[in-house]
């Protein structure tokens, strides 16, 4: 779609209110699978292994199978569904959710259905004005993942003009939680920051319960995103349209925003909206309508007769409870107060979506002052360039580590750029990228003077200037220095050694 | 007696019978199942009992006697020979459920039950025939041709697990498992003049048995005396981890149940309840005379006989049809051709939903069609309260009525079967005749309460066998099994012999009347 079919963001704020409504799928990181031993890839450190391989008779439906319930699921579950605020069910169920896919091993998925394990609670997200916007959510429920199809031949990867198609049925079984808010409506301007807000929010919620990988590039974590457009004063809802698997908060932001831009566009020319799946294309910006389903709307759910219903007691819900760790908020507070960060620098943290990244290098090591430097800076702009989240392009552990180099004075800040890249490029930790790059700042005086001698022997008044009190009269040795040792030495350095050469000529 | 070797008379003995005899090694398990195996060869051109007979039976046999001799402790049935209904996962065997859509597969795992037999040392023969995925009475809707009745081979030997209760009425086998859907165990029991027993829901790991309905499907034992059924109960059962609806009750020994039962020779005090609504209209007048005389020889022998009513049982066959079908076309669809089974590509090619179309054309029959197509519009947006629900419901109200019967009895009885085996293709064109035949044992699995069929004599205007249902609430297997017990040894006496021998098959030939 063009941009000419897209309407001036003010101007459909002006017309319209978005309604919103997000469902997120979180791959829980058990050890194994939902409904079986098998291992799971979603576990920290699991990999997605080779095609097939992580799999038993239960993740590949054959016949006779039968699936059992993961009990660390329904603990994970419960803490999620407490996080959220949520009333735990005493009963649930799960559902069969019958639809044919060759991704989904045996054609119907485990789900739950009008039985969930958790329902109403709300998450209280912050934006970036500094005011809180409070997310209903209807139910979080448990299901399995399907597995993954990858589309050979054809211009596109999808499976339209594909040759064929491979199955890998490893993340068959994954145990998910889907979080389902109710109608969000009231978000006007700020709905795509409120849509990357919350979806931070309940990102940070998993990573502190620890239930989750929560990479949404890997897609631990990943977002379906109603829209409709309401016109101004009218009380009458539009359609929606939902967007499926938009992996990374960026993009969150992205899709409400052009999606409200291209409905409003098509509402105000007298169109109508169709009800319909869409696809973001990260490289375009834009969304498309996904494959039509001509059975969508009738997945004939009914209690799954292989398992028996979830009756958590009591105690261990109030144990899980006790159990939780502090409320986000809460949390915000404690941080903002141990790194002795400023009301503004902590909010550009936050803002960024990067708190869980700051928290993480600070434990690994990293000064706060630094590991936010580097975060909200660097990695911030590198992965605006490459249109990623930064939590994608590099671990905490690596930051941490490039940090300490820096602050011992073993990297400047401008190799540590260097080693940063290496490090993305996948060249491997921070040492082992200073290793092969052979990165190291030249603390060898012995080689700095020589270097500082032949720039003053070619620029013979700058002596002259120094001795005469014009210090900065310096900075023209320091760069042909810096040159001449590839970048690799301490300015700071260089420069206490021109002065020391000035007066010791003198 | 004469001209009847060894062999003949290895293979008319019970289970128990041999059991001992291998067990004094006075008889090795190589030459037991050698013995079935040309029993089988013999005989199965004309039953079509067994799908697949199993090429690893004799040296399977041959590590049993080996470690008899090594003097392992071995359990009772070691060494017995057994026939595997074919809805069951078999490592070393094809598993299809007598379906062209899994013809050839071979399941990379044991079902549950198969591993314990391994693991108690019985002796796989092979695979038994059966209706396609357990749908039927009378095995006429399998993929792979009819089995045939023993007592007549122009009769169908009851579905879904004909081949199972055919092949142990033949003699191919002393044992058998099958699976009981809505009474494919105790139907073909009762057509056959054999015991079948199907436990309490949950009593046996379903793992590893080919899904026709999860809330109802059920395996247990298809065997020639009460006594066999409980040995080979006692080998199956209990909790399997891998089966989330499988019970955790610590059962007692069956076997004991049975003998104690056996031994009694009296049923005082066992207040026997006859449903009102399992008999009369649409039971054949042999069927329901021979029943009058078993209730009559218990109560002779101590029994007090009540009437009871379970007026929701009218509406469990409906109940049923609708939730078999919901659930199968649900634990069907995996039957895609994506993963294992045909596949059956269109002309041309086509899309992958093509593929799916064409191959569960080809590889599902008639049946399995027709239920599906049932199922998915059962569980259709807009009708799932009226059908699926409701259905439900019946559930719970025949559950209740269960509970009230039991309040006033120990056990229930009923025929096992409305008639008499009928005539093969009798019914075929007409399904809902065919669904009456498990009008009597439907109740049980819609409830989860174990039921057996049992023998009750031959059918005057017919002379063939027909069978008494016993019934026991939930977890009360063994009740069944005492009460079945005297039962069995009340009628052999009144008859003075069991009533297979006078079986037209019986290898020591007593009942070749011709």
């Amino acid at each position: 779609m063009s941009s000419a079919e897209l309407m001036d963001f003010d101007k459909a704020l002006e017309l319209f209110e978005p309604v919103l409504g997000f469902e997120v799928h979180v791959e829980l990181n058990t050890k194994t699978k939902m409904f079986s031993p098998a291992p799971n890839p979603a576990a920290p450190g699991a990999g997605a292994g080779e095609p097939n391989t992580m799999v038993t008779p239960v993740c590949l439906g054959l016949p006779g199978s039968l699936p059992v319930v993961n009990e660390q699921a329904i603990r994970y579950s419960i803490s999620l569904g407490l996080a959220l605020g949520c009333d735990i069910a005493p009963t649930s169920r799960f559902a069969r959710k019958n639809y044919f896919y060759p991704d989904l091993a045996k054609n119907y998925q485990i789900s739950q259905y009008d039985e969930p394990i958790a329902h109403d609670g709300a998450v209280d997200v912050e934006l970036a004005n500094g005011t809180t916007f409070r997310v209903e959510i209807e139910r979080a429920h448990m299901e399995e993942d399907a597995g993954k199809l990858t589309h050979v031949g054809g211009a596109t990867g999808r499976i339209q003009g594909a040759d064929y198609s491979l199955v890998d049925y490893n993340r068959a079984g994954v145990p998910l939680v889907e979080i389902v808010t109710k109608m969000i409506t009231g978000a006007g301007r700020d709905a795509p920051e409120l849509a990357k807000a919350y979806v931070s929010a309940i990102r940070d919620i998993v990573v502190s319960l620890g239930i989750s990988e929560a990479r949404m590039e890997r897609g631990n974590l990943r977002c379906d995103a109603n829209i409709s457009l309401s016109p101004r004063g009218s009380g009458k809802l539009g359609t929606r349209t939902e967007t499926k698997n938009v992996n990374s908060l960026r993009s969150v932001e992205r899709t409400i925003r052009y999606e409200i831009q291209r409905q409003a566009a098509i509402l105000a020319a007298g169109g109508t909206i169709t009800q319909e799946t869409r696809h973001w294309h990260e490289d375009s910006g834009t969304t498309s309508p996904g494959r039509p389903k001509s059975d969508a709307d009738d997945y004939r759910y009914f209690p799954e007769p292989d398992l028996v219903p979830v009756e958590p007691s009591r105690e261990l819900i109030e144990e899980l409870r006790a159990a939780l760790p502090e409320p986000p908020a809460v949390r915000r507070n404690r941080l903002k107060e141990s790194w002795g960060f400023t009301d503004l620098e902590f909010q550009d943290v936050v803002n960024s979506g990067l708190l869980v990244e700051v928290e993480s290098t600070v434990a690994a090591g990293a000064s706060p002052a630094q590991a936010r430097k580097w975060w909200t800076g660097e990695i911030a702009r590198l992965a605006n360039v490459k249109a990623v989240d930064p939590s994608s392009l590099v671990s905490s552990e690596d930051v941490a580590a490039l940090v300490v180099l820096v602050e011992s004075g073993e990297l400047t800040d401008r190799l540590a750029r260097q080693v940063l890249e290496g490090v993305i490029a996948g060249e491997g930790t921070p040492a082992e990228v200073v290793e092969k790059r052979g990165l190291k700042v030249i603390s060898d005086d012995g080689a700095l003077i020589a270097a500082i001698d032949d720039a003053l022997a070619s620029q013979p008044d700058v002596l002259e200037k120094i001795r005469d009190g014009k210090l900065q009269a310096a900075g023209a040795v320091i760069g042909p220095v810096m040159k001449a040792m590839h970048g690799q030495a301490d300015a700071a350095r260089v420069r206490e050694l021109i002065l020391e050469r000035a007066n010791s000529q003198g | 007696m004469t001209g009847h070797g060894a062999a003949s008379e290895l293979i008319a003995l019970t289970a128990a019978e041999l059991s001992a005899r291998l067990a004094s090694r006075d008889v090795s398990a190589v030459e037991a199942t050698q013995a079935h195996l040309d029993r089988i060869a013999e005989v199965d051109g004309d039953i079509h009992a067994f799908l697949h007979v199993s090429a690893d039976a004799l040296k399977t046999a041959a590590e049993v006697d080996g470690a008899r001799r090594m003097g392992a402790k071995l359990g009772p049935l070691a060494g017995v020979p057994i026939a595997i209904k074919d809805v069951l996962c078999t490592l070393d065997m094809p598993s299809t459920a007598g379906s062209r859509i899994l013809e050839g597969w071979v399941p990379p795992y044991d079902a549950t039950v198969v591993s314990k037999l391994r693991k108690a040392k019985l002796i796989p023969l092979g695979k038994t025939n059966m209706d396609e995925f357990a749908m039927g009475s009378s095995t006429e809707h399998s993929a792979f041709g009819p089995t045939h009745n023993p007592w007549d081979l122009d009769r169908i030997p009851g579905g879904s697990g004909g081949g199972s209760a055919a092949a142990v009425a033949a003699f191919e086998a002393p044992l058998a498992l099958g699976s009981d859907t809505g009474g494919s165990i105790r139907q073909p029991a009762a057509v056959t003049g054999t015991v079948g027993m199907k436990p309490t829901y949950g009593g046996v790991s379903r793992y590893g048995a080919i899904a026709l309905a999860s809330s109802l499907d059920q395996v247990g034992p298809v065997t020639r005396t009460v006594l066999d059924a409980a040995l080979l109960h006692d080998v199956i059962g209990g909790h399997d981890p891998h089966d989330s609806t499988s019970l955790t009750d610590n059962w007692p020994s069956f076997a004991d149940a049975a003998r104690t039962g056996a031994a009694a020779g009296t049923l005082k005090g066992v207040r026997v309840g006859v449903v009102k609504e399992l008999g009369g209209e649409g039971f054949q007048a042999g069927v329901s005379a021979r029943f009058a005389k078993a209730l009559d020889l218990m109560s002779a022998a101590g029994a007090e006989i009540v009437e009871v009513s379970a007026p929701s049982f009218t509406y469990a066959i409906a109940a049923y049809y609708l939730i078999l079908p919901a659930e199968a076309s649900s634990n069907l669809a995996k039957f895609d051709s994506v993963r294992f089974g045909l596949r059956v590509t269109p002309p041309g090619g086509g899309t992958v939903e093509d593929v799916m179309a064409a191959t569960r054309e080809a590889g599902f029959g008639a049946e399995v069609k027709r239920r599906i197509i049932l199922g998915t519009y059962a569980l259709s947006a807009g009708y799932y309260d009226a059908y699926y629900g409701s259905a439900q419901k019946v559930r719970t109200l025949i559950q209740r009525d269960f509970a009230a019967a039991f309040e006033k009895a120990d056990v229930l009885v009923s025929p096992a079967a409305p008639t008499t085996a009928f005539k093969l293709g009798e019914k075929l064109e007409d399904p809902l005749a065919m669904y009456l035949n498990d009008v009597a044992t439907i109740p049980a699995n819609l409830a989860g309460v174990p039921g057996m069929g049992l023998p009750m004599g031959l059918a005057e205007e017919d002379n063939l066998p027909t069978g008494i249902q016993i019934m026991a609430p939930a977890h009360e297997d063994a009740r069944i099994y005492t009460v079945g017990a005297t039962l069995e040894a009340l009628l052999e006496q009144s008859w003075g012999r069991p009533l297979i021998s006078r079986s037209p098959r019986h290898p020591l030939g007593e009942g070749r009347t011709k």
